[in-house]
């Protein structure tokens, strides 16, 4: 049976863990290839790099990044953060990475999807969604909307926005964020999800804005309805501060995966304890 | 020396970093006379069948690599390395493979489960190659792939996997193994396969 993913993610920033944290095992804390060998001896199933580097010209050290964690780490590995073209894409899976991870720029540019799956294939393209509930109230006060000009022009793709008489009818509803969760889109993250399925995705890492942060548990009720509108695997983000937490996104949640931060960053737990919570709980992990 | 076979896909530096980390000395090459020379052949590999025929096709590999396998050179297919050895496959209509081993590689049915099978899943030994040398039965391994192959022939499936379906994961006939996951991405029973096929290639050396 196919176990259920522990992912941790490690959030990097010119090439060094953003508050990085010290341990018995790791003597530089800032160096991500340290960390991502810490959480190789842990069991992680998975790991994820988020390159927050903002300046452009920065972009190549998470290459080196990649490179030296590849000479030593034997498991999946997937950047994300700053994609912009096939470039970016072909360099990061040259230099050893697996995956990589797209958000901004498949709303700007849903097309770039269905070209990074042809040229690369779907296993290695994960689509990052970051989604935040729509409350109907908060629907018509919030006019702000950075809706992309692709959607504004064609007709056929309006199918995709928010609706206000959904929101208005009660139905539930998520509008997917970009630029790290700073400008809404206007558009619906559950057809959203199915659309970059469409087009060529073979994974959703999707992150709940709201639950994003607070240690509350993730978004079940997004992660649930996320991971049942498409055919591909979801990895559930954004909310983890407990175990049961994990436990709640890949049962009720219906998540293949669940990404966590800070509970493993900040040795609030280990990969261990989390595999063997779930282990007794009767999910199908990979025992470490 | 062992010739990991550069056709333009699947991420090739981590079977290299693998072989090294387990001191077994693997070149990546798409040179034919460093194909001919080498003791062994790994084809490594993910994304499209057809891609991956035709990207060996143009570079002119196949003949190279056929040949391999047939002088009794030890040769360790990863993902789409399995998937090519058989006749055909359903991707993309009906596509050609190499067809050393019969049978088809076939999509996976339409279920609730979740395509790609990606991720961690056990692999049920039929047989112990000599890959599996000190690795324990029902272990774990990482896969990801859309499509899996159905032999004709039962003897040669080593292993097993549960997806749905009951899928072969492992393909032995004399010096041809295969894995459908990925020992380059499944840590330390991973490297182990990599050394236990470059100790065997050592010995048939």
């Amino acid at each position: 049976m196919l176990a259920k993913r522990i992912i941790p993610c490690l959030d990097v920033k010119d090439g060094r863990v953003v508050k990085g944290v010290n341990f018995v095992n790791i003597r530089d804390a800032g160096d991500p290839v340290e960390n991502a060998i810490y959480y190789d001896e842990q069991g992680a199933d998975e790991l994820v790099f988020l390159d927050i580097t903002a300046s452009h010209e920065k972009r190549k050290i998470i290459l080196d990044v990649v490179e030296k964690t590849a000479t030593d780490v034997f498991m999946p590995l997937t950047v994300g953060g700053g994609i912009r073209d096939l470039d970016d894409i072909r360099d990061l899976l040259n230099a050893g990475c697996d995956k990589v991870s797209i958000n901004t720029t498949a709303v700007r540019d849903p097309e770039f999807i269905r070209k990074a799956a042809e040229r690369f294939g779907s296993q290695c393209i994960v689509v990052a969604i970051d989604a935040k509930r729509v409350h109907d109230s908060r629907f018509e006060i919030d006019q702000e909307r950075d809706i992309p000009d692709w959607l504004k022009v064609n007709k056929e793709m309006e199918y995709l926005t928010l609706s206000s008489q959904d929101t208005a009818a009660g139905v539930k509803r998520w509008e997917v964020f970009t630029h790290g969760g700073r400008r809404p889109r206007g558009i619906d993250a559950i057809k959203w999800a199915r659309y970059m399925e469409e087009l060529g995705a073979g994974e959703i890492l999707l992150t709940s804005m709201d639950r994003d942060g607070t240690k509350d548990g993730y978004d079940i009720e997004l992660t649930r309805a996320v991971s049942e509108a498409v055919g591909i695997p979801v990895i559930a983000s954004g909310g983890a501060g407990n175990l049961e937490h994990l436990y709640e996104a890949v049962t009720e949640g219906k998540a293949d995966a669940v990404l966590a931060a800070s509970i493993f960053h900040y040795r609030e737990y280990t990969i261990k304890e989390a595999k063997e919570y779930l282990i007794r709980k009767g999910v199908i992990v990979r025992p470490v | 020396m062992i010739a990991i076979i550069d056709y333009g896909m699947g991420n090739l530096r981590s079977v290299e970093k693998g072989f090294a980390k387990v001191a077994i000395e693997a070149e990546i090459t798409s040179d034919i006379s460093v194909i001919d020379r080498a003791e062994a052949v790994v084809l490594p590999g993910v994304g499209a069948f057809r891609d991956c025929i035709r990207n060996l096709e143009n570079l002119r590999l196949i003949d190279a690599v056929v040949r391999s396998i047939e002088k009794g050179k030890p040769y360790l297919g990863i993902c789409l390395g399995l998937q090519i050895l058989f006749t055909e496959s359903e991707e993309f209509g009906l596509c050609k493979g190499l067809d050393i081993l019969k049978g088809r590689v076939k999509r996976f049915p339409a279920t609730d489960l979740k395509i790609p099978h990606m991720g961690w899943n056990t692999v049920k030994l039929k047989k112990t190659p000599p890959i599996m040398e000190g690795i324990e039965d029902e272990s774990f391994f990482y896969f990801v792939h859309s499509y899996y192959v159905s032999p004709k022939d039962d003897d040669i499936v080593a292993g097993t996997t549960e997806y749905g379906i009951e899928f072969t994961s492992m393909i032995w006939k004399d010096n041809i193994f295969a894995t459908q996951f990925h020992p380059e991405k499944s840590q330390r029973l991973g490297l182990k396969i990599l050394e236990n096929f470059g100790n065997l290639v050592k010995r048939a050396g």
